[in-house]
């Protein structure tokens, strides 16, 4: 099987819908979702956000997740050429499977944050077995 | 309520700004070949130092193999996408594959020195010059 090769993706900035209070760019972060019978996996991209920067927010079905870059990182650099831009990240999703909201959990490693939100009890679907 | 006398979004909007003025510049020239390709790049000055920044999300720290001589730069690797067997996709955006990446610095760089951090998914390079290309101050007598 010949390696598939990866193609830069351009990063999505925001459109401004909203005014925001806070200043700079914010960006779409890619996004994966998968369904299994329990759960659904929410993966994101988010390059540059520590765990401790994501805010994560699931109220009435609505799903928020914001991800913050330090700034830090880029003090003192001068840019001399890019092919990207930087910027803090935020998606919605609204979710609509009923999700058990205690029981969610999330990972972020190497810059890539998953979700997993189980299901509600009533959400799981059933499997009857003919007879 | 908190007042606080440094915006710390300052520097973030100062590199936001400065970025959108470089963009698509040609500071590599004719020299690269892959200019755009994976991993997209942003190159800083530190000093004497040049500092590449590459995005590199969901790429394990030992799936990157990266190689300096001379004046050029070579970062390989794979970038994999994890998904579990039985579930059903709803929205696939991310992409994955084998990327390799030359890029052609217009100074000699002291691969010696060359120092790599990777960290929440960006790889960040340290690539100081030569000795060679350094500037000598010339005393006058």
């Amino acid at each position: 099987m010949a390696a598939q090769e990866v193609a830069p993706q351009e990063k999505k900035e925001l459109p401004q819908a909203e005014e925001r209070t806070e200043a700079g760019k914010f960006f779409s972060p890619y996004t994966d979702i998968h369904e299994t019978p329990n759960t659904v996996v929410v993966s994101m991209e988010m390059p540059g956000v520590d765990k401790s920067s994501v805010d994560i927010r699931l109220d009435k079905g609505v799903l928020t997740v914001t991800g913050s870059i330090a700034p830090d990182r880029y003090e003192s650099l001068k840019p001399i050429y890019t092919e990207y831009n930087v910027g803090n990240f935020v998606r919605t999703f609204t979710v609509s499977t009923k999700i058990d909201s205690a029981s969610i959990s999330a990972v972020m490693a190497d810059g890539v944050l998953t979700i997993n939100l189980a299901k509600a009890a009533e959400a799981v679907v059933k499997r009857i077995t003919v007879s | 309520m908190v007042i606080r006398m440094r915006d710390p979004f300052a520097a973030l909007l100062a590199v936001q700004r400065a970025m959108d003025n470089v963009m698509g510049n040609d500071w590599f020239g004719s020299r690269t070949a892959g200019s755009g390709a994976f991993p997209l790049v942003n190159v800083f000055n530190d000093g004497e130092d040049f500092v590449l920044v590459a995005e590199l999300p969901g790429v394990k720290k030992e799936d990157l193999d990266i190689q300096v001589r001379g004046d050029t730069l070579r970062i390989q690797g794979k970038k994999t996408v994890a998904s579990a067997d039985n579930a059903s996709v709803h929205r696939r955006e991310r992409s994955a594959g084998q990327f390799d990446r030359t890029l052609t610095l217009p100074a000699q760089l002291d691969a010696a020195k060359v120092s790599a951090d990777y960290r929440d998914g960006v790889l960040t390079l340290r690539l100081p010059r030569a000795e060679s290309e350094r500037p000598r101050t010339v005393a006058i007598n």
